[in-house]
């Protein structure tokens, strides 16, 4: 019986530590993928193998290890590069348009399909 | 009912349209623009040739200093050095060598001559993105306050020291 509770604790351990292993993996190809190099055409950091990208993700992996959340590493590279080293561009003022236009032209189409409904089925009952 | 469509349509064409002209103009490269003002980084850096490292706090010492990111690999860093020995006439320049051998890095200086009041290493090219580097050669000219005031990518050329020295004499 002790051996089997040994052997379940000693499972239990080993899944905490990957589950941890490949949720920090996880957290660092999704900064890399939300970051620009700058150096390529088009290409996240993730998708190059530019001397540029490798130093990038060494650095991203060096502030995730300091206790950086990914919020607060894309603060960092922004600081340094802009926000065109993100591929998500940040909500600022001059950014509130380009993130509020696609609401406005969908409640704009709602109401639009909607009173075009309206009418549809008002033209019906005569 | 049919002319609010219609007016819809037209105004959503002219958006359209609006947007993608825009969209053409809009430069879709790296620009450095946003970095001016903005004050470097308060780092340690390792010099070239010693034990020693250099903290760049130190530079609130000149009113103006030129960073310039070098290495004895990179072509473009020859065609520059004549007037980054030009500019060490009359401006403070910190050299930082950029993943580069130690040895090689001297040759080149004793070489072409020495412009730099210091040099500074960054082996794995690590500190460097601390300044927004991302290729050499790149040079920074800061101020008293250690903001930017300007930032060149590529090698500097005659115009350029030009204009540094109109800035560094105002």
């Amino acid at each position: 019986m002790n051996k089997i509770k040994v052997f379940i604790t000693i499972l239990l351990a080993f899944n905490i530590y990957f589950s941890d292993l490949l949720s920090e993996e996880k957290i660092n190809n999704q900064i890399y993928k939300n970051l620009r190099c700058i150096v390529c055409q088009g290409q996240s950091i993730a998708d190059s193998n530019s001397d540029f990208a490798q130093t990038i993700k060494s650095v991203v992996n060096d502030k995730l290890s300091e206790g950086m959340n990914e919020k607060e590493v894309y603060h960092f590279l922004s600081e340094k590069y802009g926000d065109w080293i993100l591929f998500d561009p940040p909500v600022k003022k001059k950014t509130y348009l380009l993130w509020s236009l696609p609401y406005i032209f969908f409640v704009i189409g709602g109401i639009a399909i909607l009173f075009i409904f309206k009418k549809v089925l008002k033209h019906k009952k005569y | 009912m049919k002319k609010i469509i219609l007016s819809l349509t037209i105004v959503f064409i002219c958006f359209v349209v609006v947007i993608f002209s825009l969209g053409l103009k809009t430069k879709k490269i790296y620009d450095t623009k946003d970095l001016v003002g903005k004050p470097i980084p308060l780092i340690d850096l390792k010099l070239l040739n010693s034990e020693k490292t250099f903290k760049t706090s130190d530079l609130k010492k000149n009113d103006f200093t030129l960073i310039n990111f070098w290495a004895s690999w990179c072509a473009p860093c020859r065609k520059e050095h004549k007037y980054l020995i030009q500019l060490s006439k009359d401006l403070k320049i910190l050299g930082v060598n950029f993943k580069d051998d130690k040895q090689k890095a001297n040759k080149f200086i004793k070489k072409l001559g020495n412009p730099y009041n210091l040099i500074a290493t960054d082996k794995d090219g690590k500190k460097s993105i601390y300044f927004g580097v991302y290729g050499i050669p790149e040079t920074i000219l800061v101020d008293k306050e250690l903001k930017i005031i300007k930032k060149y990518i590529g090698p500097i050329n005659e115009n350029d020291v030009k204009k540094i020295l109109k800035i560094i004499n105002n």
